[in-house]
């Protein structure tokens, strides 16, 4: 087993183990902070997919801006406010559903040939890193309309977001 | 380089345990963040396919960005209308938003 393998099993069990924080846990603000952990974690399998620019935004969008969005709303709803038992009775049949769902998933991946770490000529492949620069270039010709589409989409966001929090006139 | 079939079965885990805080939890706030989640394994499948099958073309990784921006609207977004229900009905339980129920 390679240095990068140990990596992305030490990576990978973090992520799991914060995931199953998120929805095991019986308080909501525990839940959010293992959110925190599992995302942080999800940007080192970035990084080991190097993919440095995705971790980085990982970082500051996730874990920033959106966990603490989540706390915010946490604090504006007030938790203790929130129903004692946070698992409804259905639990089961979600449990069920997940991990079906994923059963079935790993099946498929494990049954399915991937292109092997090696070419045809059997030599070992090279991770390619792909520059920043090249990204950003990328983005702004091949991918100007899907971009601009998502400022739009962000925009309108952000003044709905607006618009339903601030609630009514007069209110 | 690590075997790409690490990456999808990490995905494929985390999928599960999203959907499964999806269906299983009743805040609504829990619920997003399952959802966050669920996006992740997505995003974690998308840089794997970018990197491993078409390494030349970085689809997957612009797809991947996409999905970020696109989450952190519709998190905005969604803590909004959660907001919004428990101002109208002091709470934000979704089994007690069940007014188009009769």
């Amino acid at each position: 087993m390679s240095y990068e393998e140990g990596i992305f099993y030490v990576v990978a069990a973090v992520t799991v183990l914060g995931a199953l924080g998120v929805v095991l846990s019986r308080n909501v603000i525990h839940s959010a902070l293992f959110l925190i952990v599992s995302l942080l974690a999800v940007a080192g399998v970035f990084i080991l997919l190097a993919a440095e620019f995705l971790a980085i935004v990982q970082v500051l969008v996730y874990g920033g801006a959106v966990t603490i969005l989540i706390l915010f709303a946490m604090m504006l709803t007030r938790v203790r406010d929130m129903p004692r038992a946070l698992t409804g009775p259905q639990w089961p049949l979600a449990a069920l559903a997940g991990s079906m769902i994923g059963g079935i998933s790993i099946a498929a991946v494990l049954g399915t040939e991937w292109p092997g770490e090696t070419n045809e000529a059997g030599q070992a492949i090279e991770v390619t890193v792909i520059p920043i620069e090249k990204i950003g270039h990328d983005l702004f010709t091949v991918w100007a309309v899907p971009f601009e589409i998502a400022s739009l989409v962000l925009i309108v966001a952000l003044l709905g977001a607006i618009i339903l929090a601030r609630g009514e006139e007069g209110e | 380089m690590i075997p790409i079939d690490n990456f999808l079965v990490l995905s494929s885990i985390l999928f599960g345990i999203g959907m499964y805080g999806v269906l299983a939890r009743r805040s609504a706030l829990l619920i997003i963040m399952s959802v966050e989640l669920m996006l992740q394994a997505v995003s974690i499948n998308f840089v794997a396919f970018a990197l491993y099958l078409h390494p030349e073309a970085f689809t997957g990784l612009v797809f991947a960005i996409f999905v970020i921006v696109i989450a952190a609207a519709e998190v905005g977004l969604a803590l909004a209308i959660v907001l919004r229900l428990y101002r109208n009905r002091q709470t934000a339980n979704v089994d007690e938003a069940d007014s188009l129920k009769w």
